[in-house]
């Protein structure tokens, strides 16, 4: 494992607002007293005058933006899942969503991936809080090459953005020439037995999964679904079409998210079995991100194991 | 203040009073005493004070106004009607399935709303944003927003003052509708937030208390506003229901609508009044 480059998507973020700085200066950056961990204190360091600090007050931070936005200007702001679309759900939903802005959330140590803060700030629920809001954009990156084009795609979209990035170092695992588009999936393997759709640092586990299942002869088709609103129908349907059994693997609940969002399509328009892979609804704990990760069964060994049920449910 | 500007604003504030009841009574439901009591302040603002253009709403560097106390959208939308951002016709389809007009503002389908608001304690921060923005990118408009003194007890009024005055937002004014009075009773009562002058002079703002009802006095506030470096409360001591006797200091009139006799008193009230002045 030592060969392969692990990187943080919350430093991608980073990186991509250091550099879109360096290409515009029509937009602020926010962040509430987390620039630190969440990254932006790359973009604070370079830009100081284009960077404001709310403090710890993330509902002021969120309605801020709104009102920047509202004056035809850019804005990013960013504090953890827990926080931004945990606590500043109301805001986001009131000030953001119902008014359509161009506010970009930039929501950093998503997930039970947190490790050792616990539970208080392992958000395994802002995507399903996010899914709820009319017109909300929903982009949660695999990596570092992934998260970065997500950024720069989001700043070219019209209208809020979610962005949902880890605290843990992740495998690089798309190179130069990956394209990113907003809505749309990427298959990553073909397969014809059953399709693993997952999303964010659970791409990794379903490519894991992907070669522990070949090795049984078992076929699973794996895509990487980034965006997971407007969610891609069209591959999911296809996926459903082709395998005829889906699992999905997200590091977040299984109630509202990915799984959801996939089981939603599925279900009214052509019902495969579902199979869902997540945090079952408990909380976390403290610890290394990469034992809860076992802890929690977010592994390809996990994943592989739902296919087979997914595969038997047929 | 020249005596034919008072008469015009005192004038222009009485028939936006007429639409406030037009559109309460006709939606059956809404704000009548919240929007009666800020009526003068939203009447000055747009008709002698701001930088607005309603042949053109989105004028990029007009001054803004995020009504934060968004139930008084009744108001704020009779004072829209009575500058010419639509027909006051308009104000009668307040709350009805498919008007512009929804029970809160609405800046996507509203000429001339700046900001969707109807959550308390949201407003504010989101003017707060507007003004940042102004400054930082030297567009130079100035954003005003008012609150109710019941709506100042949700914390985030108090995150955005620190904010506000943080960043020494001079472009920034905020008016609180002092009219004691919220929905379960009067402000002491429910969860004091007095005095509110100190609580603001406390987050390092400038403060001037004056009489929500006296052009005069607004004018005056708004331009020793104008002279200070920070950002600015102006308390404005108001009447709940301010122009139609029955409405006034009664708390029963937060939220509920004028059947159609006290529509008609109301309207009768207002007409005398409106004669007087003419």
């Amino acid at each position: 494992m030592s060969d392969i480059k692990t990187v943080a998507t919350r430093a991608a973020f980073g990186q991509a607002l250091v550099d879109l700085g360096k290409e515009r200066d029509d937009f602020i950056v926010m962040d509430a007293d987390l620039a630190a961990a969440t990254q932006t204190g790359k973009f604070k360091k370079e830009f100081p005058e284009r960077f404001y600090d709310c403090g710890i007050a993330e509902q002021n931070m969120v309605s801020i933006a709104a009102g920047i936005a509202a004056t035809g200007k850019k804005v990013v702001c960013s504090s953890f899942a827990m926080f931004a679309a945990g606590r500043a759900f109301e805001q986001i939903r009131n000030s953001v969503g119902y008014p359509h802005l161009d506010v970009i959330i930039g929501a950093t140590h998503a997930g039970i991936s947190v490790g050792e803060d616990g539970a208080t700030h392992q958000c395994n629920e802002d995507i399903a809080l996010m899914r709820t809001i009319p017109g909300m954009t929903i982009i949660n990156p695999a990596d570092e090459t992934e998260a970065y084009l997500a950024v720069k795609a989001a700043f070219e979209h019209k209208g809020p953005v979610y962005m949902r990035f880890g605290r843990l170092a992740v495998p690089v695992i798309f190179g130069d020439d990956y394209k990113f588009e907003i809505g749309k999936g990427v298959e990553l393997k073909e397969g014809t037995d059953v399709t693993i759709i997952a999303t964010g640092l659970m791409v990794n586990e379903a490519m894991i999964a992907h070669d522990i299942l070949k090795q049984e002869g078992i076929s699973a088709r794996v895509i990487n679904m980034a965006t997971i609103k407007p969610i891609d129908k069209d591959i999911i349907l296809k996926a459903a079409r082709e395998t005829g059994a889906i699992v999905t693997a997200e590091e977040h609940s299984v109630v509202g998210g990915l799984g959801s969002a996939v089981s939603e399509v599925v279900c009214e328009e052509y019902p495969v079995p579902v199979v869902k892979l997540g945090v079952y609804d408990e909380f976390g704990h403290s610890g290394p991100a990469v034992k809860l990760l076992d802890e929690f069964g977010l592994r390809g060994a996990n994943i592989a194991e739902k296919a087979k049920k997914a595969i038997a449910m047929k | 203040m020249e005596a034919e500007l008072k008469k015009e604003l005192e004038i222009t504030a009485c028939k936006v009073r007429m639409g406030i009841i037009e559109g309460v009574h006709s939606a059956k439901a809404g704000h009548p005493g919240g929007s009666l009591s800020c009526a003068d302040i939203l009447t000055y603002l747009y008709f002698a004070h701001m930088n607005v253009d309603p042949k053109n709403p989105k004028m990029p560097n007009r001054d803004r106004l995020v009504l934060s106390k968004g139930h008084a959208a009744p108001a704020l939308y009779s004072v829209l009607a009575q500058k010419g951002y639509f027909e006051v016709e308009t104000l009668k389809t307040l709350r009805h399935i498919g008007s512009i007009l929804q029970g809160h503002p609405d800046m996507k389908h509203i000429p001339g709303v700046d900001m969707s608001t109807g959550s308390l304690g949201q407003g504010i921060s989101c003017a707060v944003g507007m003004a940042l923005s102004s400054k930082h990118f030297g567009d130079n408009y100035n954003v005003y927003t008012v609150l109710g003194d019941g709506e100042i007890e949700e914390g985030q009024v108090w995150e955005a003052a620190m904010f506000a005055a943080n960043k020494k937002l001079s472009n920034l004014t905020a008016f609180v509708d002092y009219n004691n009075l919220q929905i379960d009773g009067t402000i002491e009562e429910v969860n004091s937030a007095y005095p509110i002058d100190e609580k603001f002079k406390a987050f390092n703002w400038h403060t001037i208390t004056i009489d929500g009802h006296d052009f005069e006095q607004i004018e005056t506030a708004l331009k020793e506003a104008a002279t200070v470096d920070k950002p600015v409360a102006i308390i404005a001591k108001t009447v709940k229901g301010k122009g139609v006797s029955f409405m006034e200091n009664q708390c029963g009139w937060h939220g509920v609508a004028p059947n159609d006799e006290q529509y008609e008193q109301a309207m009768s009230e207002l007409n005398t009044a409106l004669a007087n002045m003419q």
